[in-house]
């Protein structure tokens, strides 16, 4: 018995590599991909990157223009991100088995979330890029869109996750849906929410970057345009500062996570 | 209300005008309180420092909701074949597929030597430093700086997706190792078994499923990402079509058909990597 | 033989001092269907007068829970009916049923208290029923609610943890935050649902006390579910015997006799009188 177990579970592994390698052959045959040339490239580009990207003298001169456009990159992620919580607590509340008002609207939340988390967000750029133009409106709605997507399936998590017997015992006192969601519900939901906003906002000024190549707005406006002018120093020194900030916020977010949850 | 007189007055905390305080004012309220104020008052901040450059609100939402309706209820294929879509689509995920599996097997060794049960811990620090910078960098960075040096195409784009893809899956598997159970790790120590051995009998066998349910959910990430390269970084698929059609021919009706057949997959993937979570991950996993 | 056993009730009436024993809650044939077929409740009847200590006591399954809640409809009823101060609670629509629940103070087996908040704010969420949404949203309460909760939180002994968070007290210092925030509601019927079913003996019998004392000093009935019959006998001036969703005894606590629990319990009863 035990030995056929172990024969299938051989069995299965076996199948389960060979279907593997069939799909990595598939992929690399469409996408043309060699791996060859592919490894061949690491350490040339390696090589490239420590030659070429270098940060001189003359890029330090483009500083205080890479902070401003920085700035704008942070403040749009963050301001998208908060104002995307705000909707999306509305609608995981909506969505949540716990506090949903009745099927119909969870059913519409949960369509909304899974609508505009499943569309990435570039599609998202080009799509608001047409009719919005190249500022920072565009930028900040596409990553507002993705946002609420993401950050409602997230909180409906947090939500359901919250201790339900709580909102049993308040309803037993007579307490209404109001009082229910704002005093049992969010306190408890509330710090893993939190998280998950600081989270979206470290992630989103890493998409930032992206959709600023797109609608040409932010840093990543700023990242393409020296690309494309081929000035690598002035490149290095953006990307310098895109790590740092992100590693800043990063360990800020640790900071108040570990605090608060 | 029957009033009594006997609470120990000690016990009631006051606010300055007099009123009893119901909250405790710990740290976790206080810096939850903060870090909502802040975000708060940045998020106001923010509209002040957007550039509005040619911004027509009006006209804008206006245009765009046209335009959604367009893609969203007329879509349609004008410059390509539907086996080009599904070529294009397959190119996609094919340069999913490719940085996920690479991406995994660099990171079942590296995350053995990031783990803490398994490693020391100035290599298990040095490879998190390592990590962590890598994150830093936006996907597309990296996607472009290796265009530089190997041109625009796929081994561009997958080996800069790679880099996140380590990132993110050296995190997942180690702490997946360091949750082993070490009483499976002392015992086959005081047996004698070398390192390999430990990883190969000790390790592999109880942290596999959870490592391939973390792999998928990474291609599942991957697959957007594969999209944003092909707009944004030339690598091709579906995103560059998606490009084209928005940025270059202004084809709302078909850039609704690459949305859906974007969107389509993107749902598929997420059904299955939720099911994934269901089955392998109890308590709440951050995607 | 149940029948029987109804009619010595009425043999041993529960006379309390300063507490005249009118009828405060009528339960009518009541029953209880899940999903339209699971019967939960079947034909359950009886009566509980102001400051009366009920206990209701059964093996798990048996509907002693679905049956305290179909009291202050927190599991809607199939059939039959509740009335509580002669009003039918079936009949009620959402204003009275909330007014209803103010007057129904609620204990249960894991506290359900808010983790996260202190314990003067979960003894003050038993006010609820008396506020407007925006009074309970904004956290506005009165001072004299506050003093009240003080005063409750002292007389439970705990007042020294009013600023800590629940989830820092033990258990059985939580399920007394669990009866203050009961008490503030001012209740006329208190239902407990295991209260004690996750403590330890100490705790256990400090709260049965406060419980006891909560019938006798302030006239407020009690229905407590058990499943330990020791403890029913010792504390319940009256025991209801529920069996599959049945009353299968009524009477007071003192002519429960050992063929009558096992009749309750069925065969395993004979392991818990040994206990």
């Amino acid at each position: 018995m035990n030995e056929k177990r172990m024969h299938a579970k051989k069995w299965q592994t076996t199948f389960f590599l060979i279907i593997i390698i069939v799909v990595t052959y598939l992929s690399t045959s469409i996408t043309n991909f060699n791996l060859i040339d592919g490894m061949l490239t690491i350490p040339a580009a390696i090589g490239w990157m420590f030659s070429n990207l270098l940060i001189t003298q003359d890029s330090i001169a483009k500083m205080p223009q890479i902070l401003e456009k920085l700035g704008e990159t942070i403040f749009m992620s963050i301001a998208a991100t908060t104002l995307a919580a705000v909707v999306s607590l509305f609608l995981a509340l909506m969505g949540s088995k716990t506090t949903k008002v009745n099927q119909f609207f969870s059913v519409i939340a949960r369509f909304i979330a899974s609508f505009s988390r499943n569309i990435p967000v570039v599609a998202w750029s080009l799509i608001l890029l047409i009719s919005f133009g190249q500022n920072s409106m565009t930028g900040f709605l596409a990553l507002f869109v993705a946002t609420v997507g993401f950050l409602t399936r997230a909180f409906i998590e947090s939500v359901d996750e919250a201790n339900q017997s709580s909102v049993e015992a308040l309803t037993a006192t007579g307490a209404t849906y109001f009082h229910i969601v704002s005093k049992a519900v969010i306190p408890q939901s509330l710090p893993q929410m939190l998280s998950w906003i600081l989270f979206m906002i470290e992630t989103n000024i890493r998409s930032a970057t992206l959709v600023g190549i797109l609608t040409g707005t932010g840093i990543g406006y700023m990242f393409d345009l020296y690309y494309k002018n081929m000035n690598y120093n002035v490149v290095a020194l953006i990307t310098f500062t895109i790590v740092i900030a992100v590693i800043v916020i990063e360990l800020l977010s640790n900071k108040i996570r570990k605090v608060i949850l | 209300m029957e009033m009594v007189k006997d609470i120990n007055p000690t016990l009631i905390k006051r606010k300055g005008n007099g009123q009893i305080n119901i909250k405790s004012g710990n740290k976790v309220d206080t810096v939850v309180k903060w870090t909502i104020w802040v975000l708060t008052a940045l998020t106001i901040l923010a509209f002040f420092f957007f550039d509005y450059t040619g911004l027509q609100i009006q006209r804008a939402i206006s245009e765009t909701l046209y335009n959604l309706r367009v893609m969203f209820f007329e879509p349609a294929l004008t410059h390509f074949s539907w086996g080009e879509a599904f070529y294009q689509v397959g190119i996609t995920l094919g340069l999913g597929v490719l940085a996920t599996i690479f991406g995994a097997i660099i990171a079942l060794f590296l995350s053995l030597l990031a783990a803490e049960n398994l490693s020391k811990p100035w290599i298990s620090k040095m490879i998190r430093v390592f990590v962590a910078f890598i994150r830093a960098v936006p996907t597309v960075l990296w996607v472009l700086i290796f265009a530089i040096a190997a041109g625009l195409g796929s081994e561009a784009a997958v080996l800069g997706m790679l880099f996140h893809s380590i990132a993110y899956l050296v995190k997942a598997f180690s702490e997946a190792i360091e949750e082993v159970n070490p009483g499976i790790i002392e015992a086959l120590r005081s047996t004698g078994s070398s390192w390999w051995h430990i990883v190969v009998h000790g390790i592999l066998p109880s942290t596999f499923t959870y490592f391939l349910s973390w792999t998928f959910l990474r291609f599942e990430i991957n697959f957007s990402v594969a999209v944003a390269m092909g707009a944004a970084a030339g690598a091709g698929g579906i995103g560059f079509e998606l490009f084209m059609a928005s940025g270059f021919y202004f084809d709302l009706r078909e850039v609704g058909l690459i949305t859906y057949a974007i969107l389509i997959i993107a749902i598929i993937l997420e059904v299955i990597s939720t099911r994934l979570k269901n089955r392998y991950f109890p308590s709440s996993v951050k995607a | 033989m149940e029948y029987v056993l109804v009619n010595a009730y009425s043999i041993f009436p529960i006379i309390q001092k300063g507490v005249c024993s009118m009828s405060l809650l009528k339960v009518e044939e009541l029953s209880k269907l899940y999903d339209g077929e699971t019967r939960v409740l079947k034909n359950v009847s009886f009566e509980a007068n102001a400051g009366e200590f009920l206990s209701v006591i059964g093996p798990s399954g048996a509907g002693k829970s679905t049956l305290l809640r179909c009291i202050n409809r927190m599991v809607e009823i199939s059939g039959g009916k509740v009335k509580f101060d002669g009003i039918d609670v079936g009949a009620m629509k959402k204003k009275e049923l909330r007014k209803l629940r103010t007057n129904i103070g609620m204990i249960f087996q894991h506290y359900n208290l808010v983790p996260r908040l202190t314990v003067i704010e979960n003894v003050l969420h038993g006010r609820f029923g008396y506020k407007s949404t925006l009074q309970g949203v904004l956290g506005r309460f009165t001072e004299e609610e506050k003093e009240r909760a003080f005063f409750l939180l002292q007389k439970l002994g705990i007042s020294e943890h009013a600023y800590k968070r629940c989830d820092q007290l033990s258990g059985g210092q939580q399920q007394r935050v669990g009866i203050c925030r009961a008490l503030i509601q001012e209740p006329k019927l208190i239902l407990c649902d295991e209260p004690i079913a996750s403590l330890d003996p100490n705790s256990s019998k400090v709260i049965m006390d406060y419980l006891k004392t909560i019938s006798t000093e302030l006239g407020i009935t009690c229905i407590v579910n058990l499943h330990q019959v020791e403890v029913a006998k010792e504390y319940a001036d009256r025991i209801i015997g529920l069996k599959e969703g049945e009353i299968v005894f009524d009477g007071p606590s003192k002519v429960l006799y050992r063929d009558q629990i096992e009749h309750i319990y069925g065969i395993e009863s004979r392991e818990l009188i040994t206990v």
